[in-house]
Protein backbone atom coordinates (compact mmCIF):
# COMPACT_ATOMS: atom_id res chain seq x y z
CA UNK A 1 0.00 0.00 0.00
CA UNK A 2 1.32 3.35 -1.05
CA UNK A 3 -0.33 5.14 1.90
CA UNK A 4 1.63 3.07 4.39
CA UNK A 5 5.03 3.59 2.82
CA UNK A 6 4.36 7.33 2.53
CA UNK A 7 3.21 7.50 6.16
CA UNK A 8 6.22 5.52 7.25
CA UNK A 9 8.70 7.81 5.53
CA UNK A 10 6.82 10.80 6.93
CA UNK A 11 7.11 9.31 10.42
CA UNK A 12 10.86 8.81 9.98
CA UNK A 13 11.21 12.34 8.62
CA UNK A 14 9.30 13.87 11.57
CA UNK A 15 11.58 12.03 13.99
CA UNK A 16 14.80 12.96 12.18
CA UNK A 17 14.08 16.67 12.05
CA UNK A 18 12.99 16.64 15.72
CA UNK A 19 9.81 18.55 14.97
CA UNK A 20 9.13 20.89 17.92
CA UNK A 21 5.39 20.25 18.12
CA UNK A 22 5.98 16.52 17.91
CA UNK A 23 8.46 16.58 20.80
CA UNK A 24 5.99 18.56 22.89
CA UNK A 25 3.18 16.10 22.22
CA UNK A 26 5.36 13.04 22.80
CA UNK A 27 6.71 14.49 26.07
CA UNK A 28 3.23 15.23 27.37
CA UNK A 29 1.99 11.75 26.38
CA UNK A 30 4.83 10.15 28.31
CA UNK A 31 4.47 12.43 31.32
CA UNK A 32 0.73 11.88 31.61
CA UNK A 33 0.78 8.13 31.10
CA UNK A 34 3.89 7.42 33.19
CA UNK A 35 2.52 9.50 36.06
CA UNK A 36 -0.79 7.67 35.75
CA UNK A 37 1.00 4.31 35.88
CA UNK A 38 2.97 5.40 38.94
CA UNK A 39 -0.14 6.49 40.83
CA UNK A 40 -2.20 3.53 39.63
CA UNK A 41 0.56 1.21 40.88
CA UNK A 42 0.63 2.86 44.29
CA UNK A 43 -3.06 2.02 44.52
CA UNK A 44 -3.18 -1.21 42.52
CA UNK A 45 -0.17 -3.11 43.91
CA UNK A 46 -1.17 -3.03 47.60
CA UNK A 47 -4.85 -3.43 46.75
CA UNK A 48 -4.22 -6.45 44.53
CA UNK A 49 -1.91 -8.03 47.10
CA UNK A 50 -4.37 -7.45 49.94
CA UNK A 51 -7.17 -9.06 47.92
CA UNK A 52 -4.99 -12.10 47.31
CA UNK A 53 -3.77 -12.56 50.88
CA UNK A 54 -6.38 -11.37 53.35
CA UNK A 55 -9.96 -12.37 53.93
CA UNK A 56 -12.39 -9.61 54.73
CA UNK A 57 -16.02 -8.75 54.22
CA UNK A 58 -16.90 -7.83 50.65
CA UNK A 59 -13.73 -9.24 49.15
CA UNK A 60 -15.55 -11.35 46.57
CA UNK A 61 -17.57 -8.38 45.39
CA UNK A 62 -14.45 -6.22 45.19
CA UNK A 63 -12.65 -8.86 43.09
CA UNK A 64 -15.61 -9.16 40.73
CA UNK A 65 -15.74 -5.37 40.42
CA UNK A 66 -12.01 -5.13 39.70
CA UNK A 67 -12.23 -7.75 36.99
CA UNK A 68 -15.13 -5.88 35.42
CA UNK A 69 -13.37 -2.52 35.67
CA UNK A 70 -10.38 -3.92 33.76
CA UNK A 71 -12.51 -3.33 30.71
CA UNK A 72 -13.95 0.08 31.58
CA UNK A 73 -14.90 2.03 28.45
CA UNK A 74 -12.60 5.09 28.29
CA UNK A 75 -15.39 7.44 27.14
CA UNK A 76 -17.47 6.54 30.17
CA UNK A 77 -14.52 7.18 32.47
CA UNK A 78 -13.91 10.45 30.64
CA UNK A 79 -17.51 11.48 31.07
CA UNK A 80 -17.60 10.66 34.78
CA UNK A 81 -14.31 12.44 35.46
CA UNK A 82 -15.59 15.39 33.42
CA UNK A 83 -18.76 15.64 35.50
CA UNK A 84 -16.71 15.54 38.70
CA UNK A 85 -14.13 18.11 37.58
CA UNK A 86 -16.55 20.39 35.74
CA UNK A 87 -17.03 23.82 37.29
CA UNK A 88 -20.56 22.71 38.07
CA UNK A 89 -19.31 19.42 39.55
CA UNK A 90 -18.24 18.53 43.09
CA UNK A 91 -14.52 19.26 42.51
CA UNK A 92 -15.10 22.17 40.13
CA UNK A 93 -13.44 24.72 42.37
CA UNK A 94 -10.07 23.08 41.78
CA UNK A 95 -10.19 24.24 38.15
CA UNK A 96 -8.61 21.00 36.93
CA UNK A 97 -10.70 20.45 33.82
CA UNK A 98 -8.74 20.71 30.55
CA UNK A 99 -5.38 20.27 32.31
CA UNK A 100 -2.85 17.41 32.17
CA UNK A 101 -3.77 16.64 35.78
CA UNK A 102 -7.34 15.85 34.71
CA UNK A 103 -5.96 13.51 32.06
CA UNK A 104 -3.83 11.74 34.67
CA UNK A 105 -6.85 11.29 36.94
CA UNK A 106 -8.88 9.75 34.11
CA UNK A 107 -6.06 7.38 33.16
CA UNK A 108 -5.53 6.34 36.79
CA UNK A 109 -9.22 5.36 36.95
CA UNK A 110 -8.76 3.32 33.79
CA UNK A 111 -5.61 1.44 34.72
CA UNK A 112 -5.61 1.08 38.51
CA UNK A 113 -8.14 -1.80 38.22
CA UNK A 114 -5.92 -3.48 35.62
CA UNK A 115 -2.82 -3.25 37.80
CA UNK A 116 -4.77 -4.40 40.87
CA UNK A 117 -6.45 -7.37 39.18
CA UNK A 118 -3.23 -8.60 37.57
CA UNK A 119 -1.31 -8.10 40.83
CA UNK A 120 -3.91 -10.10 42.73
CA UNK A 121 -3.32 -13.05 40.39
CA UNK A 122 0.47 -12.73 40.59
CA UNK A 123 0.44 -12.65 44.38
CA UNK A 124 -2.08 -15.49 44.55
CA UNK A 125 0.22 -17.71 42.50
CA UNK A 126 3.30 -16.69 44.46
CA UNK A 127 1.55 -17.33 47.76
CA UNK A 128 0.62 -20.86 46.66
CA UNK A 129 4.24 -21.49 45.85
CA UNK A 130 5.97 -19.93 48.87
CA UNK A 131 3.33 -20.14 51.60
CA UNK A 132 4.76 -23.14 53.48
CA UNK A 133 8.30 -21.79 53.30
CA UNK A 134 7.32 -18.37 54.56
CA UNK A 135 5.24 -19.87 57.35
CA UNK A 136 8.20 -22.03 58.41
CA UNK A 137 10.38 -18.92 58.51
CA UNK A 138 7.80 -17.34 60.81
CA UNK A 139 6.58 -14.55 58.54
CA UNK A 140 3.78 -12.45 60.04
CA UNK A 141 0.67 -11.82 57.94
CA UNK A 142 1.56 -8.11 57.66
CA UNK A 143 5.08 -8.85 56.50
CA UNK A 144 3.81 -11.44 54.08
CA UNK A 145 2.43 -8.85 51.70
CA UNK A 146 5.68 -6.86 51.50
CA UNK A 147 7.74 -10.01 51.08
CA UNK A 148 5.58 -11.39 48.30
CA UNK A 149 5.40 -8.03 46.50
CA UNK A 150 9.19 -7.84 46.60
CA UNK A 151 9.66 -11.45 45.50
CA UNK A 152 7.37 -11.00 42.51
CA UNK A 153 8.70 -7.55 41.53
CA UNK A 154 9.74 -8.64 38.06
CA UNK A 155 6.27 -9.93 37.24
CA UNK A 156 4.72 -6.81 38.77
CA UNK A 157 6.64 -4.62 36.33
CA UNK A 158 4.90 -6.50 33.53
CA UNK A 159 1.54 -5.81 35.22
CA UNK A 160 2.37 -2.12 35.45
CA UNK A 161 3.20 -2.02 31.78
CA UNK A 162 -0.05 -3.67 30.83
CA UNK A 163 -1.53 -0.55 32.46
CA UNK A 164 0.89 1.76 30.66
CA UNK A 165 -0.03 0.22 27.32
CA UNK A 166 -3.68 0.95 27.94
CA UNK A 167 -3.01 4.49 29.18
CA UNK A 168 -0.82 5.65 26.31
CA UNK A 169 -3.09 4.15 23.65
CA UNK A 170 -6.34 5.54 25.06
CA UNK A 171 -8.10 8.47 23.38
CA UNK A 172 -11.71 8.63 24.59
CA UNK A 173 -11.10 9.76 28.17
CA UNK A 174 -8.25 12.23 27.58
CA UNK A 175 -10.17 13.87 24.75
CA UNK A 176 -13.13 14.66 27.02
CA UNK A 177 -11.26 15.79 30.14
CA UNK A 178 -8.19 17.24 28.38
CA UNK A 179 -9.92 18.93 25.45
CA UNK A 180 -7.02 18.33 23.01
CA UNK A 181 -5.78 21.91 23.50
CA UNK A 182 -2.78 22.75 21.34
CA UNK A 183 0.43 23.30 23.38
CA UNK A 184 -1.45 22.40 26.54
CA UNK A 185 -3.27 19.06 26.60
CA UNK A 186 -2.64 17.60 23.15
CA UNK A 187 -1.20 14.10 23.33
CA UNK A 188 -0.35 11.52 20.66
CA UNK A 189 -3.76 9.85 20.49
CA UNK A 190 -5.80 13.07 20.41
CA UNK A 191 -3.43 14.51 17.79
CA UNK A 192 -4.01 11.40 15.66
CA UNK A 193 -7.79 11.81 16.01
CA UNK A 194 -7.48 15.49 15.04
CA UNK A 195 -5.36 14.85 11.95
CA UNK A 196 -7.76 12.11 10.86
CA UNK A 197 -10.65 14.54 11.12
CA UNK A 198 -8.65 17.08 9.15
CA UNK A 199 -8.41 14.45 6.45
CA UNK A 200 -4.62 14.33 6.73
CA UNK A 201 -4.56 10.54 6.82
CA UNK A 202 -0.84 10.39 6.03
CA UNK A 203 0.17 12.56 9.00
CA UNK A 204 -2.31 10.72 11.26
CA UNK A 205 -0.81 7.39 10.27
CA UNK A 206 2.73 8.74 10.69
CA UNK A 207 1.85 9.84 14.23
CA UNK A 208 0.35 6.40 14.84
CA UNK A 209 3.59 4.76 13.76
CA UNK A 210 5.55 7.06 16.09
CA UNK A 211 3.20 6.21 18.97
CA UNK A 212 3.79 2.49 18.47
CA UNK A 213 7.56 3.04 18.25
CA UNK A 214 7.35 5.07 21.46
CA UNK A 215 5.53 2.26 23.29
CA UNK A 216 8.07 -0.19 21.93
CA UNK A 217 10.97 1.95 23.18
CA UNK A 218 9.53 2.42 26.66
CA UNK A 219 8.70 -1.27 26.97
CA UNK A 220 12.13 -2.33 25.71
CA UNK A 221 13.93 -0.04 28.16
CA UNK A 222 11.90 -1.35 31.09
CA UNK A 223 12.20 -4.98 30.04
CA UNK A 224 15.95 -4.50 29.50
CA UNK A 225 16.34 -2.95 32.93
CA UNK A 226 14.30 -5.75 34.43
CA UNK A 227 16.49 -8.35 32.79
CA UNK A 228 19.68 -6.63 33.95
CA UNK A 229 18.39 -6.34 37.51
CA UNK A 230 17.38 -9.98 37.50
CA UNK A 231 20.88 -11.01 36.46
CA UNK A 232 22.52 -8.90 39.17
CA UNK A 233 20.30 -10.06 42.02
CA UNK A 234 20.20 -13.73 41.08
CA UNK B 1 22.11 11.00 48.18
CA UNK B 2 20.21 8.69 45.91
CA UNK B 3 16.91 10.11 47.22
CA UNK B 4 17.93 13.72 46.78
CA UNK B 5 18.53 13.08 43.10
CA UNK B 6 15.14 11.44 42.87
CA UNK B 7 13.52 14.46 44.49
CA UNK B 8 15.16 16.82 42.01
CA UNK B 9 13.99 14.69 39.11
CA UNK B 10 10.48 14.60 40.54
CA UNK B 11 10.42 18.38 41.02
CA UNK B 12 11.55 19.10 37.46
CA UNK B 13 9.09 16.53 36.14
CA UNK B 14 6.06 18.04 37.85
CA UNK B 15 7.04 21.61 37.06
CA UNK B 16 7.25 20.83 33.37
CA UNK B 17 3.92 19.02 33.47
CA UNK B 18 1.93 22.25 33.61
CA UNK B 19 4.08 24.55 31.50
CA UNK B 20 1.41 27.23 31.15
CA UNK B 21 0.90 27.57 34.89
CA UNK B 22 1.33 31.12 36.10
CA UNK B 23 0.57 32.67 32.72
CA UNK B 24 -2.79 34.24 32.21
CA UNK B 25 -5.06 32.32 29.88
CA UNK B 26 -8.69 31.92 28.95
CA UNK B 27 -10.55 28.86 27.74
CA UNK B 28 -12.39 29.32 24.47
CA UNK B 29 -14.73 26.56 23.41
CA UNK B 30 -15.14 26.84 19.67
CA UNK B 31 -16.78 24.96 16.84
CA UNK B 32 -14.61 22.38 15.13
CA UNK B 33 -14.59 24.35 11.87
CA UNK B 34 -12.64 27.29 13.27
CA UNK B 35 -10.08 24.98 14.87
CA UNK B 36 -9.77 22.30 12.19
CA UNK B 37 -9.26 24.87 9.46
CA UNK B 38 -6.33 26.36 11.39
CA UNK B 39 -7.92 29.83 11.84
CA UNK B 40 -7.49 30.00 15.60
CA UNK B 41 -3.96 28.60 15.49
CA UNK B 42 -3.23 31.46 13.15
CA UNK B 43 -4.87 34.43 14.91
CA UNK B 44 -4.47 33.55 18.60
CA UNK B 45 -0.68 34.19 18.59
CA UNK B 46 -1.35 37.69 17.21
CA UNK B 47 -3.65 38.44 20.12
CA UNK B 48 -1.28 36.86 22.63
CA UNK B 49 1.58 39.02 21.45
CA UNK B 50 -0.34 42.20 22.29
CA UNK B 51 -2.24 41.18 25.37
CA UNK B 52 0.02 38.52 26.98
CA UNK B 53 -3.18 36.51 27.38
CA UNK B 54 -3.14 33.01 25.99
CA UNK B 55 -6.29 31.48 24.51
CA UNK B 56 -6.73 27.76 25.04
CA UNK B 57 -9.02 26.37 22.40
CA UNK B 58 -11.24 23.34 22.96
CA UNK B 59 -12.92 22.38 19.68
CA UNK B 60 -16.36 20.76 19.89
CA UNK B 61 -19.70 21.07 18.10
CA UNK B 62 -21.90 24.10 18.76
CA UNK B 63 -24.35 22.09 20.90
CA UNK B 64 -21.66 20.83 23.23
CA UNK B 65 -19.89 24.20 23.23
CA UNK B 66 -23.02 25.75 24.68
CA UNK B 67 -23.35 22.99 27.25
CA UNK B 68 -19.74 23.56 28.34
CA UNK B 69 -20.46 27.29 28.60
CA UNK B 70 -23.59 26.62 30.62
CA UNK B 71 -21.60 24.43 33.03
CA UNK B 72 -18.99 27.17 33.41
CA UNK B 73 -16.21 25.15 31.82
CA UNK B 74 -15.40 27.83 29.26
CA UNK B 75 -14.83 31.57 29.56
CA UNK B 76 -16.30 32.25 26.14
CA UNK B 77 -17.72 30.37 23.18
CA UNK B 78 -17.35 30.81 19.41
CA UNK B 79 -20.33 29.21 17.69
CA UNK B 80 -22.49 29.37 14.57
CA UNK B 81 -26.18 28.90 15.04
CA UNK B 82 -28.14 32.07 15.58
CA UNK B 83 -31.34 30.66 17.08
CA UNK B 84 -29.43 28.62 19.69
CA UNK B 85 -27.15 31.58 20.43
CA UNK B 86 -30.08 33.86 21.15
CA UNK B 87 -31.62 31.23 23.37
CA UNK B 88 -28.30 30.83 25.20
CA UNK B 89 -28.21 34.56 25.91
CA UNK B 90 -31.90 34.89 26.77
CA UNK B 91 -31.62 32.07 29.30
CA UNK B 92 -28.86 34.08 30.98
CA UNK B 93 -26.02 31.63 30.29
CA UNK B 94 -24.16 34.10 28.10
CA UNK B 95 -23.71 37.84 27.68
CA UNK B 96 -22.45 40.28 25.06
CA UNK B 97 -23.01 38.28 21.90
CA UNK B 98 -21.11 39.74 18.95
CA UNK B 99 -21.13 38.62 15.36
CA UNK B 100 -17.55 38.20 14.22
CA UNK B 101 -17.28 36.68 10.76
CA UNK B 102 -19.05 34.51 8.22
CA UNK B 103 -18.49 32.07 5.45
CA UNK B 104 -20.94 29.69 3.86
CA UNK B 105 -22.01 26.10 3.63
CA UNK B 106 -21.55 23.98 0.54
CA UNK B 107 -22.93 20.64 -0.56
CA UNK B 108 -20.28 18.16 -1.59
CA UNK B 109 -20.70 14.71 -3.06
CA UNK B 110 -19.45 12.15 -5.57
CA UNK B 111 -18.19 13.59 -8.88
CA UNK B 112 -20.76 11.52 -10.86
CA UNK B 113 -23.50 13.46 -9.02
CA UNK B 114 -26.20 10.77 -9.39
CA UNK B 115 -28.91 13.06 -7.95
CA UNK B 116 -28.03 15.78 -10.44
CA UNK B 117 -27.84 18.65 -7.97
CA UNK B 118 -25.05 20.39 -9.83
CA UNK B 119 -27.37 22.40 -12.06
CA UNK B 120 -29.97 23.31 -9.45
CA UNK B 121 -30.30 26.98 -8.53
CA UNK B 122 -31.83 26.64 -5.08
CA UNK B 123 -30.49 24.72 -2.09
CA UNK B 124 -33.96 23.36 -1.36
CA UNK B 125 -34.26 21.94 -4.88
CA UNK B 126 -30.83 20.34 -4.58
CA UNK B 127 -31.91 18.64 -1.35
CA UNK B 128 -35.20 17.56 -2.96
CA UNK B 129 -33.24 15.89 -5.74
CA UNK B 130 -31.19 13.91 -3.22
CA UNK B 131 -34.39 13.03 -1.35
CA UNK B 132 -36.32 11.91 -4.41
CA UNK B 133 -33.48 9.81 -5.77
CA UNK B 134 -32.80 8.43 -2.28
CA UNK B 135 -29.09 9.03 -2.78
CA UNK B 136 -26.79 8.44 0.20
CA UNK B 137 -26.56 11.57 2.36
CA UNK B 138 -24.36 11.81 5.43
CA UNK B 139 -25.60 14.00 8.28
CA UNK B 140 -23.48 15.18 11.21
CA UNK B 141 -26.22 14.11 13.62
CA UNK B 142 -24.31 15.67 16.53
CA UNK B 143 -26.30 18.80 17.41
CA UNK B 144 -23.53 20.97 15.95
CA UNK B 145 -24.20 24.26 14.16
CA UNK B 146 -23.81 22.55 10.80
CA UNK B 147 -26.22 19.80 11.84
CA UNK B 148 -28.81 22.33 13.03
CA UNK B 149 -28.44 24.19 9.75
CA UNK B 150 -28.93 21.00 7.76
CA UNK B 151 -32.10 20.12 9.69
CA UNK B 152 -33.41 23.64 9.07
CA UNK B 153 -32.81 23.27 5.34
CA UNK B 154 -34.71 19.95 5.20
CA UNK B 155 -37.58 21.55 7.13
CA UNK B 156 -37.59 24.55 4.79
CA UNK B 157 -37.80 22.14 1.86
CA UNK B 158 -40.75 20.45 3.56
CA UNK B 159 -38.96 17.11 3.65
CA UNK B 160 -38.50 14.66 6.49
CA UNK B 161 -35.19 13.02 5.67
CA UNK B 162 -34.64 11.69 9.17
CA UNK B 163 -37.32 9.04 8.71
CA UNK B 164 -34.90 7.40 6.28
CA UNK B 165 -32.13 7.26 8.87
CA UNK B 166 -30.16 4.06 8.35
CA UNK B 167 -31.58 3.72 4.84
CA UNK B 168 -30.05 6.37 2.57
CA UNK B 169 -29.79 9.07 5.29
CA UNK B 170 -26.84 8.36 7.56
CA UNK B 171 -26.26 10.13 10.89
CA UNK B 172 -22.61 9.91 11.93
CA UNK B 173 -22.74 11.74 15.26
CA UNK B 174 -19.22 12.94 14.50
CA UNK B 175 -17.29 16.10 13.65
CA UNK B 176 -17.21 17.68 10.20
CA UNK B 177 -13.88 16.11 9.24
CA UNK B 178 -14.91 12.63 10.36
CA UNK B 179 -18.19 13.07 8.47
CA UNK B 180 -16.36 14.12 5.29
CA UNK B 181 -14.15 11.03 5.64
CA UNK B 182 -17.29 8.89 5.78
CA UNK B 183 -18.95 10.67 2.85
CA UNK B 184 -15.75 10.19 0.89
CA UNK B 185 -15.69 6.47 1.62
CA UNK B 186 -19.42 6.00 0.88
CA UNK B 187 -19.63 8.21 -2.18
CA UNK B 188 -22.35 10.16 -0.35
CA UNK B 189 -23.53 13.77 -0.32
CA UNK B 190 -23.05 15.96 2.73
CA UNK B 191 -23.38 19.55 3.91
CA UNK B 192 -20.09 21.11 5.03
CA UNK B 193 -18.91 24.54 6.07
CA UNK B 194 -16.60 25.89 3.41
CA UNK B 195 -13.64 26.34 5.77
CA UNK B 196 -13.46 22.68 6.76
CA UNK B 197 -14.12 21.59 3.18
CA UNK B 198 -11.30 23.70 1.74
CA UNK B 199 -8.75 22.61 4.32
CA UNK B 200 -9.85 18.96 4.19
CA UNK B 201 -7.27 16.77 2.49
CA UNK B 202 -8.79 13.30 2.11
CA UNK B 203 -11.24 14.00 -0.68
CA UNK B 204 -10.30 11.82 -3.62
CA UNK B 205 -13.96 10.88 -4.20
CA UNK B 206 -15.66 14.15 -3.24
CA UNK B 207 -16.21 17.35 -5.20
CA UNK B 208 -18.02 20.59 -4.49
CA UNK B 209 -21.42 20.34 -6.21
CA UNK B 210 -23.58 23.15 -4.86
CA UNK B 211 -22.80 26.62 -3.45
CA UNK B 212 -23.72 30.32 -3.51
CA UNK B 213 -27.28 30.45 -2.24
CA UNK B 214 -28.47 32.82 0.53
CA UNK B 215 -29.83 30.03 2.81
CA UNK B 216 -26.27 28.68 3.00
CA UNK B 217 -24.95 31.74 4.85
CA UNK B 218 -22.91 30.74 7.90
CA UNK B 219 -22.53 33.37 10.62
CA UNK B 220 -20.07 32.95 13.50
CA UNK B 221 -20.57 34.76 16.81
CA UNK B 222 -18.75 35.05 20.06
CA UNK B 223 -20.52 34.99 23.42
CA UNK B 224 -19.04 35.53 26.88
CA UNK B 225 -20.12 33.13 29.59
CA UNK B 226 -22.18 34.94 32.21
CA UNK B 227 -19.94 35.58 35.25
CA UNK B 228 -23.01 35.99 37.47
CA UNK B 229 -23.58 32.24 37.24
CA UNK B 230 -19.91 31.35 37.42
CA UNK B 231 -17.79 33.79 39.44
CA UNK B 232 -14.53 32.10 38.40
CA UNK B 233 -15.04 33.15 34.75
CA UNK B 234 -12.15 35.35 33.60
CA UNK B 235 -14.50 37.96 32.30
CA UNK B 236 -11.97 40.75 31.78
CA UNK B 237 -9.55 38.61 29.81
CA UNK B 238 -12.40 37.05 27.83
CA UNK B 239 -13.85 40.46 27.05
CA UNK B 240 -10.48 41.69 25.91
CA UNK B 241 -10.25 38.82 23.39
CA UNK B 242 -13.83 39.47 22.23
CA UNK B 243 -13.05 43.17 21.79
CA UNK B 244 -9.90 42.33 19.87
CA UNK B 245 -11.80 39.98 17.52
CA UNK B 246 -14.25 42.71 16.53
CA UNK B 247 -11.56 45.42 16.40
CA UNK B 248 -9.93 46.44 13.13
CA UNK B 249 -6.84 44.46 14.03
CA UNK B 250 -8.74 41.28 14.84
CA UNK B 251 -10.94 41.59 11.78
CA UNK B 252 -7.85 42.09 9.62
CA UNK B 253 -6.23 39.01 11.16
CA UNK B 254 -9.30 36.95 10.23
CA UNK B 255 -9.28 38.33 6.68
CA UNK B 256 -5.56 37.64 6.34
CA UNK B 257 -5.95 33.97 7.13
CA UNK B 258 -5.86 31.91 3.98
CA UNK B 259 -5.55 28.26 3.14
CA UNK B 260 -3.91 27.36 -0.18
CA UNK B 261 -4.40 30.95 -1.30
CA UNK B 262 -8.10 31.09 -0.44
CA UNK B 263 -9.70 33.20 2.27
CA UNK B 264 -11.80 30.95 4.53
CA UNK B 265 -13.55 33.41 6.85
CA UNK B 266 -14.91 36.89 6.10
CA UNK B 267 -14.95 39.40 8.95
CA UNK B 268 -18.26 41.19 9.44
CA UNK B 269 -18.33 42.56 12.97
CA UNK B 270 -20.51 45.64 13.02
CA UNK B 271 -20.48 47.00 16.48
CA UNK B 272 -19.85 45.54 19.88
CA UNK B 273 -22.46 43.89 22.09
CA UNK B 274 -25.38 43.54 19.76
Amino acid sequence: MNDFSQAFSKAIWLIIQLDGDLIEIVTLSLQVSLTAVLIASMIGLPLGAALALYRFFGRGLLVAMLNTFMGLPPVVVGLVVYLILSRSGPLGMLGLLFTPTAMIIAQVCLIAPIVAALTRQTILDANDEYHEQLKALGAKPSGLMITLLWETRYSLVTNMFAGFGRAIAEVGAVLIVGGNINHSTRVMTTAIALETSRGDIELALALGIILIMLSLTVTSVVMGARHAAYKIYN
Amino acid sequence: MKYRLLKVIAAVYFLTLNPAMGNSFITLVSTTSTENSGLLDNIVPKFREQSKINVRVVAVGTGRAMKLGEMGDADMILVHHRASEEEFVSKGFGIERSEVMYNDFVIVGPPEDPANIRYENRTLDALSQIYEHEMPFVSRGDDSGTHKKELELWTMAGLNAQQYSGNWYHETGAGMGATLNIANAMGAYTLSDRGTWLSFKNRDRLVLLFEDDPPLHNQYSIILVNPEHHPHIKINEARSFANWLVSDQGQQAIADFTFAGQQLFFPNAQSKHR
